[in-house]
């Protein structure tokens, strides 16, 4: 149903690979890369939470504050006395350290993707494991791969070694569009970007629009973690975290 | 063998040589161009000068973005500052006009402005916004003299690296680098909106640095300082902003 190539490349299947011997699944730059990306994902999503918890309230076009009406008020307590919440507190201030490993994550997060964009390109990485099998580019066979989804079939021989169609295009939507939207839209809050790239902040609709954005990619990114995460747990743990650490796993049993 | 181990070396003799170049190369560029911040040590200095060499390098003379009239906010948030002190009710009672503006350091001529002095400089206007770390913006039209100007009025000497400026407010200080000081948007603000700049906001005397965030335009200030280096102020890390958690460079 899938297409069968290895992730590394070489010619590996279920009938030429004995069971119970663990084979190659990801090469070091994936594993690497992976990881990095794990680290500074989940810093800056803490870290922004932090920072939004200075203005938990969000808006559109060039200008917010608390004098003008928000699309979202998320109902926090702010870590400012200045934003009205209906909370008889505030929360202490985090923005200093928060702000600054935001940053910080956010320019090895770059430099990560930066370096995956070039060896996935180079290596064939996305040609061969992301972009979908001619075969598969088909509604048809989009659909019956959400459905078998649906259904909690057990992925066959085939998926060990390789992405499912479903894999492939929500890797390719989190890869070329999410992470590019989250990093564009962070630049776009910056005040010195704009002046040296307006038009970055224009295409948007404003600095407001930019940062309501960066919230929402949060928002799916998260989503596709979570997803991530459960199909990761559903298709053996254990197995999915060893080939993710050492780049081999076993093959199915059945 | 011996012709590959020689290859491998001699490779390996023209990379390092190469790396070591690159590396001083850059070392030079960085001295040169000053892309090094003076909060640049510590855990979070490598993100930081990071961010601060890159925009250098794509901002030194870029412009902030202007606003049309329209695009004006109708309702701009004043920030609140500290409970202002005894000897600025003094002053706003007489309607400013003994507020001073002191300008020293490395200056030809070290001057003292009075507002009028200052108000009767040749003015710029832009239509700005100003935005604030915590994530809120507004558009308000700005008037004040640049700051360039009042640093050529006292004859700023060529070693001169960063300006530090001071706030009526006890211990609220910042500094810039030149490529901020002398950036034509930069001004030392008199007005806002085709007023006087309120109270609220800074009046009567702000600095307004657009391409930085809202806590490097000072408000109340009183004092500039022309100097070579960071080094004799505060804890040495710029200004009060990294003495408190947060970043000398705010262009981000």
């Amino acid at each position: 149903m899938n297409a069968t190539v290895p992730m590394t490349g070489r010619a590996v299947s279920s009938t030429t690979a004995p069971a119970a011997t663990a084979v190659k699944r990801h090469t070091a730059t994936v594993r690497i890369t992976h990881w990095l990306t794990t680290i500074t994902f989940l810093a800056l999503l803490i870290t922004g939470g932090e920072i939004v918890m200075s203005h938990p309230r969000f808006y559109w076009g060039e200008t917010g504050n608390v004098n003008m009406h928000p699309w979202l008020n998320l109902h926090l307590p702010s870590s400012r006395d200045t934003v009205p919440t209906g909370y008889g507190y505030v929360l202490p201030d985090q923005n200093g350290w928060s702000r600054h490993l935001h940053f910080q994550s956010a320019w090895l997060a770059v430099a990560t993707g930066l370096f995956y964009l070039l060896w996935g390109v180079f290596s064939g990485h996305f040609r061969h494991n992301l972009l979908p099998a001619s075969s598969d580019r088909s509604i048809k066979r989009i659909v019956g791969s959400i459905v078998s989804r649906l259904r909690f079939r057990r992925p066959g021989a085939e998926e060990a070694w390789s992405y499912n169609v479903l894999q492939r295009l929500s890797y390719l939507l989190v890869v070329f569009v999410l992470f590019p939207l989250m990093i564009w839209t962070g630049l776009a809050m910056s005040l010195g970007f704009d002046s040296a790239f307006p038009i970055a902040v224009r295409l948007l609709g404003g600095q407001q629009t930019a940062r309501s954005l960066h919230f929402l990619v949060t928002i799916l990114l998260v989503l596709f973690l979570l997803v991530h995460v459960v199909m990761i747990i559903l298709t053996g743990f254990r197995n999915r975290m060893r080939a993710m650490i050492t780049g081999r796993a076993l093959p199915p049993t059945e | 063998m011996s012709k590959i181990s020689r290859r491998k070396l001699i490779t390996t003799g023209v990379a390092a040589v190469a790396g070591a170049s690159g590396l001083a190369a850059t070392a030079k560029v960085v001295r040169d161009y000053g892309l090094i911040p003076p909060d640049s040590g510590g855990l979070y200095g490598a993100g930081e000068t990071l961010t601060y060499a890159t925009q250098r390098l794509l901002t030194r003379h870029s412009m902030a973005r202007e606003f049309s009239r329209s695009e004006i906010s109708a309702n701009p948030f004043a920030n609140e500052v500290a409970p202002l002190g005894a000897e600025f009710r003094r002053l706003q009672t007489a309607g400013f006009a003994d507020w001073r503006l002191t300008v020293d350091g490395l200056a030809a001529r070290p001057t003292t402005f009075s507002l009028a002095e200052i108000k009767s400089f040749p003015m710029s206007l832009h239509i700005t916004m100003i935005g604030c770390e915590e994530g809120w913006t507004y558009i308000a039209e700005w008037k004040g003299v640049p700051l360039s100007y009042i640093l050529g009025r006292v004859g700023t000497l060529p070693q001169v690296r960063y300006v530090v400026y001071r706030s009526i407010q006890p211990d609220w200080w910042e500094s810039i680098d030149m490529a901020d000081a002398l950036h034509p948007q930069t001004l030392v603000a008199t007005g806002m909106n085709g007023a006087d700049l309120p109270v609220p906001f800074g009046g009567p005397l702000r600095l307004r640095i657009p391409r930085q965030l809202g806590y490097k335009s000072v408000k109340y200030i009183t004092h500039l300082t022309l100097t070579d280096s960071l080094k004799g102020f505060g804890k040495g890390l710029g200004s009060a902003a990294p003495e408190g958690g947060y970043a000398w460079y705010a262009g981000i």
